[in-house]
């Protein structure tokens, strides 16, 4: 008898500490039939053939049933995934668009470039910490970062509501402009249009950006390797609560603000630090639980994350609380998560901190090899639980 | 977080998971029943069953008010939403639990004005601003929310709002669980006892269980050390061949309820005769409707409700997953034709639903603590 | 829906005897106290929210109580360990 299991809890509580630091002693956990703790595992045959029988249906090719379109394809979860690769991805199917990752990668003469495209249809204009100008910019210079891009010009098209304040717009556009001098870009091109007042929530922003990439690196979430750490560049969930808080239908009062920031000097502070990056992913709609779900489907591994590493600020979690919600399903807009080999984890932690926005960085967990296609979370308090795919949608319309 | 945090501590339950091994009977089996959907949701969110021995088998029982919501009760409330100038108003939770044609967000997507709300409060603001529509709140939940749908009753009484009132499917707990006792297809042990309808209707209702069924209650908190702290109860009351009822959650139950929430209800709201079940059938007894002299107030006067009964799909086995008699995997359907994207039934709607709690959470190789016999004969 | 979340009451709105404003983790939120008005909250009270009501006082001492339990059965735990650790070694 090992002297662990006396006390029950005491051996699995060792190794899921062995477990953060160690992503091997990870992967031993789930590994059948023999392991460290000597007993046999605990799903019985038939649970277990009904979790095969899940995962085979998980892996089947998408469809949407649905009639019409509801607020949950808007909303970065399952059926957000699923409508573009049942629809958009079946009807412009090629190479390029295929790894479906923040932004497109081609080659063009001879340079290699990075090429995105985002919609900004958020609900207030204007929130604590900024408004739908400074999303725009930074969300696409951080989507043209995390391809490895240095992001170099974008273009702003404008769908404005008959009867939007001037002063407003006006506003908006200098923000604009405030936030791409900040991130060295320049918008080059754009486009106007008015809709009849009713329509078009005040105002709407479309962006495409450019960027060239100079790291010789391969970057993405299907390069995701067993070992690789998890890091998350700060406290997660501020932009959705503030956003949820800023309509005012709540009556909550909070000091939370967006975290909206243009992530490309972090970006570029940890690429010239450190080899080993295999994916970048910036943390917006669908929060940092939708990317880790990502990594673990298109590299086909584990990912297992602890609770007590993911930062959340106490604001943001009292939100969360009263209202039911999880902030690892929250939107941020000035975070990324990085999955860096295991031998540069330290290094690339140390670059992130070394940029003020990224002070309070942390490595929130790693991939491991299996369960394949499934993010577990040790729980606080000890226990494991599955974080999957959002489905439906809690906070509309937030960015 | 205070008074969660604390209670959220993983040293002391290993300590608690240590004493409930050591009170397990060498070769018996133990099967407690969490009655309420936010335990369900609590020990699936928590990882909770890593800290049970292989013998203790927690049963998910009927309390998720969601869940045992019949069909034609939501194709009922798509009917009224869809009335000229009506504003429908809901819990988050209820948006999409499928009705025969669908759930409220694909009837929301199709145009129809049904908004969420966190309170029944927000529903009277918006038929306070909103003079020229009626607005219904579709009124969910057990005695926990009860009260605070009868006080919003009353306070737009006080306010002589005219254009809000309630479509009531306010359920309660007692029947539930007296279904679940009478079941022929069950055997428990124990019951892992609601907290927060316990806040209202206090711990008296469940002697009878302990009196006239022999099986001990403990009413737990939510979080997972109360969870646990009340397993070591039911687990010691069991050893020491005792059945009463406990309250682990002293510091939020009263034993005696309470009153004025009671008054409230008994004031606005009246048990109808019989209603529908998902899954348990017709329970006499077991709702609640608005009073005659609140009628003002009662969506299902006011307009006309089609009130048909609506079969559940025949794949559907809720009710036997309400009653705790299979586990969410052993359900054909479960995860294949029946997810939480495509819910064929409310268990997988719902956060609190078994079957929700098992996919999202639960669905793990598991391993759990040795019972302290087999640790010791190892 | 048995979401019952803990919060601290910051002051009682002077106009509205039934509403209070509470603080749950630096966040505020104006709550109906009016199924506790046979002993309204006071500043510094905490109470149990659901769906913008309060349903009850959250009783200090019984939570005292409760986590006292828990530590010394964390205690007991402790030095149970220590005994066993201690026998093993020899």
């Amino acid at each position: 008898m090992t002297p662990g299991a006396a006390h029950g809890g005491t051996t699995q509580d060792s190794s899921e500490r062995g477990a953060a630091a160690n992503p091997a002693a990870a992967v031993k956990e789930n590994e059948l039939p023999a392991h460290a703790h000597g007993h046999a595992p605990t799903v019985s045959d038939p649970e277990q053939r009904v979790l095969d029988r899940i995962d085979r249906a998980r892996r089947r090719r998408p469809r949407v049933r649905e009639e019409r379109i509801t607020m949950s394809h808007g909303s970065g979860g399952k059926a957000s995934q699923t409508l573009i690769e049942a629809v958009f991805l079946e009807a412009f199917r090629n190479p390029l668009l295929e790894p479906l990752d923040d932004a497109a990668r081609m080659d063009v003469g001879a340079s290699r470039l990075a090429f995105t495209t985002d919609s900004f249809v958020v609900s207030p204009l204007f929130f604590p910490g900024g408004n739908i100008g400074d999303l725009a910019v930074n969300g696409t210079v951080n989507d043209l970062s995390v391809a490895g891009a240095t992001p170099l010009y974008l273009s702003a098209g404008f769908i404005l509501e008959e009867g939007l304040p001037v002063a407003d717009l006006t506003k908006i556009v200098s923000t604009m402009r405030a936030a791409a001098e900040q991130a060295a870009v320049h918008v080059i091109t754009g486009d106007t249009k008015v809709v009849e007042r009713g329509k078009a929530d005040g105002c709407y922003i479309n962006t495409a950006g450019v960027g060239v990439i100079e790291h010789d690196t391969t970057l993405g979430v299907a390069q995701a390797r067993p070992g690789d750490a998890i890091i998350v560049s700060g406290p997660i969930g501020d932009h959705g609560v503030t956003i949820m808080l800023a309509r005012g239908e709540l009556d909550i009062e909070a000091d939370v603000t967006s975290d909206t920031a243009a992530l490309n000097g972090l970006v570029a502070g940890l690429l010239s630090a450190v080899h080993g990056v295999h994916a970048m992913r910036d943390a917006t709609r669908g929060g940092v639980a939708t990317i880790l779900n990502e990594i673990a489907r298109a590299a086909d591994v584990g990912v297992v994350v602890a609770e007590k590493d993911i930062p959340v600020r106490a604001e943001v979690r009292g939100a969360a609380e009263l209202l039911g919600i999880d902030p690892m399903y929250v939107a941020c807009e000035g975070r990324l998560v990085a999955v860096v080999d295991n031998a540069a984890a330290d290094a690339a932690l140390t670059a992130i901190r070394a940029h003020p926005l990224g002070a309070q960085a942390g490595i929130i967990g790693y991939v491991t090899d299996g369960p394949a296609g499934i993010v577990q979370l040790k729980t606080a308090f000890g226990g494991t639980r599955i974080v999957d795919l959002l489905v439906g949608d809690p906070l509309p319309r937030i960015c | 977080m205070r008074f969660v945090d604390e209670f959220r501590d993983a040293e002391k339950a290993h300590a608690l998971a240590a004493r409930i091994a050591a009170l397990c009977e060498p070769g018996r089996q133990y099967k407690l029943m969490e009655v309420c959907g936010g335990h369900t949701h609590t020990i699936y969110k928590h990882g909770l069953e890593d800290y049970l021995p292989e013998s203790i088998t927690l049963v998910h029982g009927p309390g998720c008010p969601v869940c045992v919501i019949p069909m034609g009760r939501v194709d009922d409330a798509i009917h009224l939403a869809s009335q000229p100038d009506v504003i429908m108003t809901s819990f988050g939770d209820m948006m999409r639990v499928p009705g025969s044609k669908g759930a409220f967000f694909d009837a929301k997507a199709a145009g129809t004005d049904i908004r969420m709300v966190y309170s029944p409060l927000d529903s009277l603001k918006i038929a306070r601003r909103n003079p020229d529509k009626r607005v219904v709140f579709m009124a969910i939940g057990f005695e926990t929310t009860a009260p605070s749908t009868a006080m919003t009753i009353l306070r737009a009484a006080a306010e002589g709002i005219d254009n809000f009132s309630v479509f009531c499917n306010h359920v309660t707990i007692i029947p539930a669980i007296k279904a679940i006792l009478d079941s022929p297809d069950l055997r428990l042990d124990g019951f892992i006892g609601p907290g927060h309808v316990s806040t209202v209707i206090g711990c008296r209702p469940y002697e009878f269980i302990a009196r006239d069924y022999g099986k001990p209650v403990v009413v737990a908190g939510f979080e997972p050390l109360d969870i646990l702290q009340s397993i070591y109860m039911l687990m010691l009351q069991l050893a020491q061949r005792r059945s009463v009822v406990e309250n682990q959650y002293a510091r939020v139950v009263p034993w005696d309820g309470n009153v004025v929430a009671l008054k409230a209800i008994g004031e606005t709201m009246a048990l109808r005769p019989y209603f529908e079940w998902r899954g348990l059938g017709f329970i006499s007894h077991s709702a609640l409707r608005v009073r005659e002299n609140y009628a003002a107030f009662d969506a299902e006067l006011l307009f006309n409700v089609p009130g048909v009964q609506v079969a559940d799909p025949k794949a559907c086995q809720c009710g036997e997953v309400l009653k705790g008699v299979l586990k969410p995997w052993e359900c054909k359907v479960f995860g294949t034709a029946c997810t939480p994207e495509t819910p064929i039934g409310t268990c997988m709607v719902s956060p609190e639903g078994a079957c929700a709690a098992y996919y999202n959470y639960g669905r793990l190789r598991r391993q759990r603590v040795p019972e302290a016999a087999e640790a010791s004969r190892s | 829906m048995c979401l019952g979340i803990p919060g601290e009451v910051i002051e009682l709105l002077p106009d509205q005897p039934d509403l209070a404003r509470v603080d749950v983790s630096g966040v505020r939120r104006v709550i109906n106290v009016g199924l506790l008005c046979d002993e309204p909250p006071v500043p510094g009270e905490w109470v149990l929210i659901h769906v913008g009501f309060a349903l009850s006082k959250i009783d200090e001492n019984e939570a005292a109580a409760a986590l006292q339990f828990l530590e010394s059965i964390g205690k007991a735990y402790e030095d149970e360990l220590a005994a066993l650790r201690e026998s093993l070694i020899e």
